[in-house]
Order: structure tokens, then C-alpha cells, then sequence
């Protein structure tokens, strides 16, 4: 009998094309997402070789990231850099013949939530993109990562990566997240545990009751951030709420083909005894709200904590980058964590611009409003999400609450549009990254869940969503 | 890509843990559509005050890091976006090498595409090189035979993994390499439409 294999053993198998003399690996991609900012240098690569886009049918492009949020983005984008940027993916969109949602499209979005919604990831296939946060497919049981433009160009012209087969690590979550904790509590405090580098080489697995326990949109979040513990890509096995999900999606398999690809999804789950190289335990009851004090996501600490001491860290290097980061965020060890004054709120990106993340953030905000003097933005992550929202009358509950109400985007989380955070404001942000400068130059970010998001904005300072 | 077979130049330090790609090459930068000329704007916000003038205690502003080669830096080095502006800067800055405890899976392979060598090595020996690297020393690296030698001829020996190190050697584009076996891909594909139709 053959050797019990993991989710991911499984998915590498039938993705293998062939071994490459030098030990890598040549695999196979299914599905290729494109954006703006990473695919025009691959596109000119093309052009300048004369090669052509292989499976024209397993690539899909969204503009994202320059797109600003506000409605008179349909007349003119101020940006001429931008605007000159989302031009160059129509036009390599039109002249390699490729399937492409515009910004005038309804479905337009975050790539990374449109492929979802649009049944383009699939379970048990492989998924990549010119962005790090391709890691958030994988809650499908899909093995998804992001990749650097010189990859891009390679799978558009091949299908195909050469690749060094990665390392298999378990995240095991037991128990119940307790109530107001989410998923992304929950990998912010992965993330505190494992360190930013602690997942390099490894495909993570989540198994447990808690991973199992989450939507969808959960796993989600889960598996995006993945990549800021410093693994490329998370895995959640897929089970009854995937196919859920999944199922009358646009590009989803129907009929007898639907019949077959749940049989394979079936057969995906990891073998009884398979072998992982690194296992964590993690026990969901003892998580409460989760938050960033510093600059990197490892400088995570309960909402309930105090801002550490570096003097406590004995490497060298860490220490400085401790040091640095109290001084850029403006705040001093040993203070509570809870109360720093906010000046913006946002609400979106592909960590939680999702319509469970909508809903948990209107729960705060209904009948309550946005304290004086904080900017408080909600950025659905796709036009999909934009119109269910609305549908549930949930924009009607930001903007009486005072918050804007926004077009879909990347937005705050990235910057490269008109949303910033301007130098020395602090920001309670559900985005994934609070690196110096992310969210615009000199802006100091927290990086929290949804709901204590909004309890930010309501309450003006930093403040457990619990106590609300 | 340019072969890599040896180098020789100034080391410079950045004992910094965690330097992300975001730090060198903010999203402003991101927006061009070619992959040249961001050497002068690497590391910029560290680099330089807003009126655009330098920041003198930035490193790579001292007059002896001005031309640096190589870089000795903290560990996780690379982590975060996956922009390959970041190794585009590098190279356009003259940087063909960095030394460090650890670097980012995504980074890690985009310096590889670019005949950028990471050479990864234990703790003790980094702060060897960084004690050099504080001196502005000038360090040689020969990838052939897998040796650093440090201003006092001493050698440290390094591993680096053999595609990586066959490519930069030869300067292999990966794309020419994969096109020649189209037909294994074409196999795969022709059992990817009886298997699972649904791809």
C-alpha cells in the first residue's frame, strides 16, 4: 500500500509534469490571476521573444491595486502613473486574447476575491499570481502562492513552474474560537507563535476544529495572511462548506463534470498518518482579540497586552528593529495597547473585504457612530460583495454610522491609489501588512480583525470589541 | 540574465532583522511598467528627506558604501510583497549578492531569476562577515567554488542549492529551458482533459 500523503503531496502528484535533471521540479499551474502592477514588465517579456500565452483559458485579469475607490474613478484617474499602468493590462489583456474583468465590470474586485467568487479557484488545483496574498486560495484545498514577475512571464508562456518542493508543516487549531474572535485573530496569533519567518520552505496545513468551524471567508483570511508567517502558501482541506461554496459558481464545473470533480475533492484530504515536517498546536479558546503594536505582523499581542520591552530581546538585530519600530508607531514600551488615539479605520482588502467581513463590521457599527475626528473607510473587496451588502442594507449602516462608503479596490492596504494613511496618523486597518510606510508614508497601522476595526472607529481609540 | 561566476566589492551591513520589500521599494515606485532605473530609489524613504535631499546616516548614502556589491544583512531579509522591483533595485544599484541568516521564500527565487546569489549561513559566521561589512571591507565571492574570502584571506565556505547555482552560472534564461519540454507539458494536459475535464 502506498504511503499515507498530505493534502498537499496529493495536489503536488498530479501537478507534477516531469522531474528536471538539476532535482527541481516542473509543475503545473491551472490557474494564473493577473493584475496590473506585476504583469506588464512578463507581458513586454512576451512580446520581446515572440512567445504567446499558453492557456489563454486558465488566466484571468483584474485590475486592483491602482484603482481608486471613489465613484469618479469612471471619468478620469488623476495618477498618471496609474492610469497608465491599468491602461497597459487592456491593452496586453486584448493582444494575448486574454479573459479580463475591467474596472467598469460589476464583478471587478481584489483578484484574490474575485477568483473565488467567480468559481476560477477550484479545489485540488494549483493557483498563482504576481502577488504574495495568492496564498488566500489555498482555503479551497487549492495550492496557491504568489510568485515574482519573471514567473509570471514563465507561466504565462509554459503553464509551468520550476519549482524546489516545499516542506509540509501542520498548524493544528483545537477547540472553539470564543465570541468577537475571528479568523484573523486567529492567524494574527499564529503569527505570534510561529514569527514572520517561522513557515520559509513549508506549505502550511490547518486541520482542527476550529479551522473546520470557519466559513469560507474565514479560511480565507486564514490562509492570505499565511504568507506573512513567511510560508507561501496555506492549505484548508475541503469539505461540505467548500463545496457549498463552490457549487453555481460562473467558472465552477456543472452537471456530470460537477458529479466527477467532487469525487476527486473527495479523495484530497491528507492520509491518516501522513508525515509532516513541523507541527503547531494552537488551542482556539485561550485567543482573544488580536493586534499589531509594531511594524512587522509578528508584533502581534492581545488587545488585553502591553507594548513589549526590547530591551527584553537578546538578538541584536531584532532588538534595533524593535527599537525602530516604538519610534515609528510613536508608542512606548510597557503602555496598554488599548486606548491609543485613531485618526482612519479600514475596513477591506483581500484579508477581509469579504461580505462576512462587511456584516461583522456594520454588527459594531449599527446605531453607533464614528467618533470625531477619525476617517473611517469600508471598501468592499469586489462588486460582488459591493451589491450583497447593499442588498442587506448594510451601506445604509455605515454611512448613517459615518462611515464612506466605497467602489471596490485594494485600497488603503497598499497605497498605490488615492487612499493613504498621511505620515504620524494611526490606523486600525483589517489589511494584512503594517511594514513601515505600507499604508502611506510615515502612517502608523494596526492590523485587527473587522469587528474591532469598527469598534475603533466608534469609540475613537484602540479598544477591545468585547467591551462594546 | 547575466552570469554570475564571481565578484569582488564592498560589503555593506544591514543587521536590520526583517527587511521587507515594501522598505526597498515603496508603492509609489511600483507603478512603472519597465524594470530599470530603480537603483536610485532603493530604500528610498530611508534614503532620503522629503525635499529629496540624502539622509547622511543612511548607509548606502556613506561615501564608502556608495558603490557597494554585497550585501551582509539581518535575518529574514526579502519578507513581504512579492514585487521583484526589489531585486530589479538591487541590481540596477550594482548589488549582485547578499549574505544573511535567512531570506523570503518569494524574494529568494526572484533574486534567481535576476543572477542575484543569496548565500545563506549560520549565525556565527553572518556576524563575521557583518564585522567586515562595519569596516567596509571588501569580500570575494566565488560561486564555483562556493568560498567568500574575508579582507585577511581567510575563506568561508557556503552551499548553495545546484539549479540555482547551474543558472546563475550559466546565465540560463528558464523560459528557453521549460519550452523544450513542451511535450511533457502537452502530456500532462492531455491527461488533464480526461482526469479532470473541469481544469
Amino acid at each position: 500500500m502506498a504511503a499515507p500523503r498530505t493534502l498537499f503531496d496529493k495536489i503536488w502528484d498530479d501537478h507534477l509534469v516531469e522531474m528536471n535533471d538539476d532535482g527541481t521540479a516542473l509543475v503545473y499551474i491551472d490557474r494564473h490571476l493577473v493584475h496590473e502592477v506585476t504583469s506588464p514588465q512578463a507581458f513586454e517579456g512576451l512580446r520581446m521573444n515572440g512567445r504567446t500565452v499558453r492557456r489563454t483559458d486558465g488566466t484571468l485579469c483584474v485590475p486592483d491595486h491602482n484603482v481608486p475607490t471613489t465613484p469618479d474613478r469612471f471619468d478620469h484617474i488623476e495618477d498618471e502613473d496609474s492610469r497608465l499602468q491599468l491602461e497597459t493590462l487592456d491593452k496586453n489583456a486584448e493582444e494575448f486574447d486574454l479573459p479580463y474583468i475591467s474596472m467598469e465590470d460589476t464583478r471587478q474586485g481584489i483578484v484574490h476575491i474575485i477568483g473565488p467568487e467567480q468559481g476560477f479557484t477550484l479545489p485540488g488545483t494549483t493557483v498563482v499570481c504576481g502577488d504574495s496574498h495568492s496564498a488566500t486560495h489555498g482555503a479551497f484545498g487549492a495550492l496557491a502562492f504568489g510568485i515574482g514577475t519573471s514567473e509570471v512571464e514563465h507561466v504565462l508562456a509554459t503553464q509551468t513552474l520550476r519549482m524546489a518542493r516545499p516542506k509540509n508543516m501542520r498548524i493544528h487549531v483545537e477547540g472553539d474560537l470564543p465570541p468577537g474572535v475571528t479568523a484573523k485573530d486567529l492567524i494574527l496569533n499564529i503569527i505570534g507563535h510561529t514569527g514572520t519567518a517561522g513557515g520559509t520552505g513549508h506549505v502550511i496545513e490547518y486541520t482542527g476544529k476550529a479551522v473546520r468551524d470557519l466559513s469560507m471567508e474565514g479560511r480565507m483570511t486564514l490562509c492570505n495572511m499565511t504568507i506573512e508567517g513567511g510560508a507561501r502558501a496555506g492549505l484548508v482541506a475541503p469539505d461540505q462548506t467548500t463545496y457549498d461554496y463552490v457549487m453555481g459558481r460562473p467558472m465552477a464545473p456543472k452537471g456530470g463534470t460537477w458529479e466527477q470533480a467532487l469525487t476527486y475533492w473527495q479523495s484530497l484530504p491528507s492520509d491518516d498518518g501522513a508525515k509532516y515536517d513541523k507541527e503547531l498546536t494552537i488551542n482556539a479558546a485561550e485567543i482573544v482579540p488580536q493586534i499589531t503594536w509594531g511594524t512587522s505582523p509578528e508584533d502581534v499581542i492581545p488587545i488585553t497586552g502591553t507594548i513589549p520591552d526590547p530591551a527584553d530581546t537578546a538578538d541584536e538585530g531584532r532588538r534595533a528593529a524593535l527599537e525602530r519600530s516604538l519610534e515609528y508607531m510613536g508608542l512606548k514600551a510597557g503602555d496598554k495597547i488599548a486606548g491609543a488615539k485613531v485618526d482612519m479605520v479600514f475596513i477591506g482588502s483581500c484579508t477581509n473585504g469579504r461580505i462576512e467581513d462587511m456584516r461583522a463590521a456594520a454588527e459594531i457599527a449599527k446605531g453607533r457612530h464614528v467618533a470625531d475626528g477619525v476617517v473611517a473607510l469600508v471598501v468592499p473587496g469586489s462588486g460582488l460583495v459591493k451589491h450583497q451588502a447593499e442588498e442587506e442594507g448594510l451601506d445604509v449602516i455605515f454611512t448613517e454610522a459615518g462611515f464612506e462608503w466605497r467602489e471596490p479596490g485594494c485600497s488603503m492596504c497598499i497605497a498605490m491609489n488615492p487612499d493613504k494613511v498621511p505620515a504620524g496618523q494611526r490606523c486600525a486597518s483589517t489589511s494584512n501588512r503594517n511594514f513601515e510606510g505600507r499604508q502611506g508614508k510615515g502612517g502608523r497601522s494596526h492590523l485587527v480583525s473587522p469587528a474591532m476595526a469598527a469598534a475603533a472607529a466608534v469609540a475613537g481609540h484602540l479598544t477591545d470589541v468585547r467591551d462594546l | 540574465m547575466d552570469k554570475f561566476t564571481n565578484l569582488t566589492g564592498t560589503a555593506v551591513p544591514m543587521p536590520l532583522t526583517n527587511i521587507d520589500t515594501d522598505m526597498m521599494v515603496p508603492k509609489q515606485f511600483l507603478k512603472t511598467i519597465k524594470r530599470t532605473g530603480m537603483g536610485k530609489i532603493m530604500f528610498f524613504d530611508a534614503r532620503y528627506n522629503e525635499d529629496g535631499s540624502e539622509i547622511p546616516e543612511f548607509v548606502l548614502n556613506q561615501a564608502q558604501y556608495r558603490d557597494a556589491k554585497i550585501i551582509v544583512a539581518g535575518d529574514n531579509f526579502g519578507c513581504g510583497s512579492s514585487r521583484e522591483h526589489a531585486p530589479w533595485a538591487l541590481l540596477d544599484f550594482g548589488v549582485r549578492c547578499l549574505i544573511s541568516t535567512s531570506f523570503a521564500d518569494i524574494f529568494s527565487n526572484n533574486c534567481s531569476k535576476n543572477g542575484i546569489l543569496l548565500i545563506t549561513l549560520p549565525k556565527d559566521v553572518v556576524d563575521d562577515l557583518m564585522q567586515d561589512a562595519n569596516q567596509a571591507a571588501t569580500l570575494t565571492v566565488d560561486l564555483e567554488t562556493q568560498t567568500i574570502t574575508r579582507p585577511d584571506g581567510r575563506t568561508v565556505s557556503f552551499e548553495t542549492d545546484d539549479s540555482r547555482r547551474h543558472n546563475l552560472l550559466n546565465g540560463i534564461d528558464d523560459i528557453a529551458v521549460t519550452m523544450k519540454q513542451e511535450k511533457a507539458i502537452d502530456r500532462h494536459e492531455a491527461r488533464q482533459r480526461t482526469d479532470w475535464p473541469w481544469i
